[in-house]
């Protein structure tokens, strides 16, 4: 069965292991600016919400690439750049209406959540399992639902 | 069903694949009217800064992708379409039948009538042909000129940046990408590319262009000392591909009207891409957009209805993105503002960042930005649910750079509240 990201924003305490997981797997650098899940603070720091692409069914990004730069990948079901294609004309960052593609001006290619090959390595530093890697059969589209009935009560009356 | 795609572009691809998906087996033919495998155009200013290799501006990349589909690609031109006999005739003489149709035909460069603009310097950049020729005819340190600053132009004017010619720019509207950016928006542009040592001249106006002795061109401009160049490459806009449906009944203005269900006006004829004025979702008027992010949900779209799955289209959002020697420009929507609408502007010039938001009532409709390139998705995300934005309207009004945490707040809730 494939699996997906479960992010569970009232456990989120905003100590950026993810962040800084995240960027060392990608990057070889600990540095949050280059990660792929980004903390938001709502009410001045006192509410967290990890962000990161639900690999989502409709895939605007995947559908939007003029090169076939983006692929799905079958195993894990991610969305992943291929680099070596990637021309850097950033459509898919205009098109995602989540706003999880990102272009690295650095590299000149954008930049998604690929879930680490199938070991996110988000989940697996956040020591109080507000991003969990579990089973999943849900499309993107009812990720996104679970995701926003878990994340938003409170962040909407920020 | 007998399928035939006319145009090997985004749009004509994406819909054969989706027919291919939704009736394996079907009879697809895919007709290009270029000699090359389907590429992007959108790739051709990464070839000229030779970043890629012409493999690289290929739409698809694994052999044998069409023949496993079971998509027949044929190389022709249409001349003429007969929906009495659901004919096509071919330039090259032949003809074929059709069951349903899908005109993707795109569009192509329009060049100003003024005298010299046949000379055989003064070139396009739209097709992989145009694209080798700019290549084989430029070395570095030439004087090329680049008339035209609207979209293409400046992607083209990064490849040629890259190729380190002498560049000038000459733009007729009062600013470059004028049809993606406001004036503090545009003149930004237009002072960054200055820093950068490119010679920017707006409202000016090309009359002639005439060949030297020895070899070199001359440029007339009204009001203004002419210029010399080795090159002129024309990016003055495009138009779309419809002079061959002349005569055949499908209803055109400037492109091939089509009603939600992507259908032209003629039965089992249908129009996508840069080729097809379609409902576009912020005006509800019909527009050629001329943009990928269109051509792709319209190619999906008409194949969709082809295959008889009744799929009415929403329209679609225009948007654009832009890399000016390094300066990140985007534009969504009604960047411009609407009647009756409000605003919030946020210019930074001493580092080049510049937000405006468009707002009616308290949503989002429209959206520019210099220098954002992180998250910028959400901006579509805000426009395209039309979430009423509620107490965070203020929130972006006193500081627009806060719509990341509006579009959780909102947005999420949005669909939250869908969910429940």
């Amino acid at each position: 069965m494939q699996k997906s990201l479960l992010i569970d924003p009232d456990k989120c305490t905003s100590c950026l292991q993810c962040e800084m997981a995240c960027s060392f797997e990608h990057e070889g650098v600990f540095n949050p600016a280059r990660s792929r899940i980004k903390i938001f603070e709502f009410e001045h720091g006192k509410r967290a919400v990890p962000y990161t692409c639900t690999q989502c069914a409709e895939a605007w990004c995947l559908h939007a690439c003029p090169v076939e730069a983006l692929v799905r990948n079958p195993a894990t079901g991610a969305v992943e750049v291929k680099d070596e294609i990637c021309v850097g004309c950033k459509v898919c960052t205009i098109a995602c209406p989540f706003g999880t593609v990102n272009y690295n001006p650095d590299t000149g290619k954008v930049i998604k959540c690929d879930l680490c090959g199938g070991d996110p390595q988000c989940a697996e530093a956040c020591p109080t399992d507000a991003i969990t890697y579990v089973d999943s059969a849900w499309t993107g589209y009812e990720r996104m639902q679970a995701w926003a009935v878990k994340t938003d009560s409170k962040a909407a009356s920020a | 069903m007998e399928y035939v795609i006319v145009g090997a572009g985004p749009a004509g691809v994406i819909a054969s694949e989706t027919l291919a998906a939704i009736e394996p087996g079907a009879d697809i033919t895919l007709i290009s009217g270029e000699p090359e495998p389907p590429y992007s155009r959108m790739a051709i200013p990464y070839l000229l800064a030779e970043e890629i290799k012409e493999e690289g501006t290929h739409l698809r990349h694994t052999a044998g992708h069409y023949d496993q589909r079971g998509i027949k690609v044929v190389h022709e031109r249409i001349a003429k379409v007969d929906p009495a006999t659901k004919t096509l005739t071919y330039e090259s003489g032949g003809s074929r039948s059709y069951g349903k149709l899908l005109l993707a035909t795109g569009a192509a460069p329009v060049r100003p009538p003024i005298p010299g603009m046949d000379l055989a310097k003064v070139k396009s950049c739209w097709t992989l042909a145009d694209a080798r020729q700019i290549i084989e005819g430029t070395k570095p340190g030439d004087r090329v000129v680049l008339m035209g600053a609207g979209f293409i132009g400046c992607i083209i004017l990064e490849a040629l940046f890259a190729r380190k010619v002498k560049l000038t720019i000459i733009e007729m509207a009062d600013r470059m990408v004028a049809r993606m950016m406001d004036k503090t928006g545009g003149d930004m542009i237009g002072d960054w590319c200055r820093a950068q040592g490119v010679d920017v001249m707006t409202a000016t106006k090309v009359t002639a262009i005439k060949e030297n002795v020895d070899g070199s061109l001359s440029l007339s401009l009204e009001g203004k000392d002419p210029i010399e160049a080795d090159l002129v490459v024309c990016a003055t806009g495009v138009r779309s591909n419809i002079a061959f449906l002349e005569g055949s009944g499908i209803e055109t203005k400037q492109g091939v009207l089509i009603d939600n269900f992507m259908q032209t006006s003629v039965p089992d004829v249908y129009a996508a891409g840069d080729v097809a004025q379609g409902l576009d979702f912020s005006t509800g008027e019909h527009d050629v957009h001329a943009i990928q992010p269109t051509a792709s949900e319209h190619g999906r779209t008409a194949a969709r209805n082809m295959a008889g799955h009744k799929t009415a289209y929403r329209g679609s959002l225009v948007m654009n993105t832009l890399n000016t020697l390094g300066l990140i420009s985007t534009s969504y929507g009604l960047w411009d503002g609407t009647e009756g609408g409000d605003e919030v502007v946020s210019v930074d010039k001493e580092n080049s960042r510049y937000l405006r938001l468009s707002f009616k009532g308290d949503v989002l409709v429209g959206a520019l930005a210099l220098g954002l390139t992180q998250h910028v998705g959400v901006l579509r995300g805000l426009i395209q649910t039309k979430v009423p934005l509620g107490k965070w309207k203020q929130v972006l009004k006193d500081d627009p750079h806060q719509i990341m945490s509006a579009y959780l707040a909102c947005v999420q809730d949005a669909t939250r509240r869908r969910a429940a």
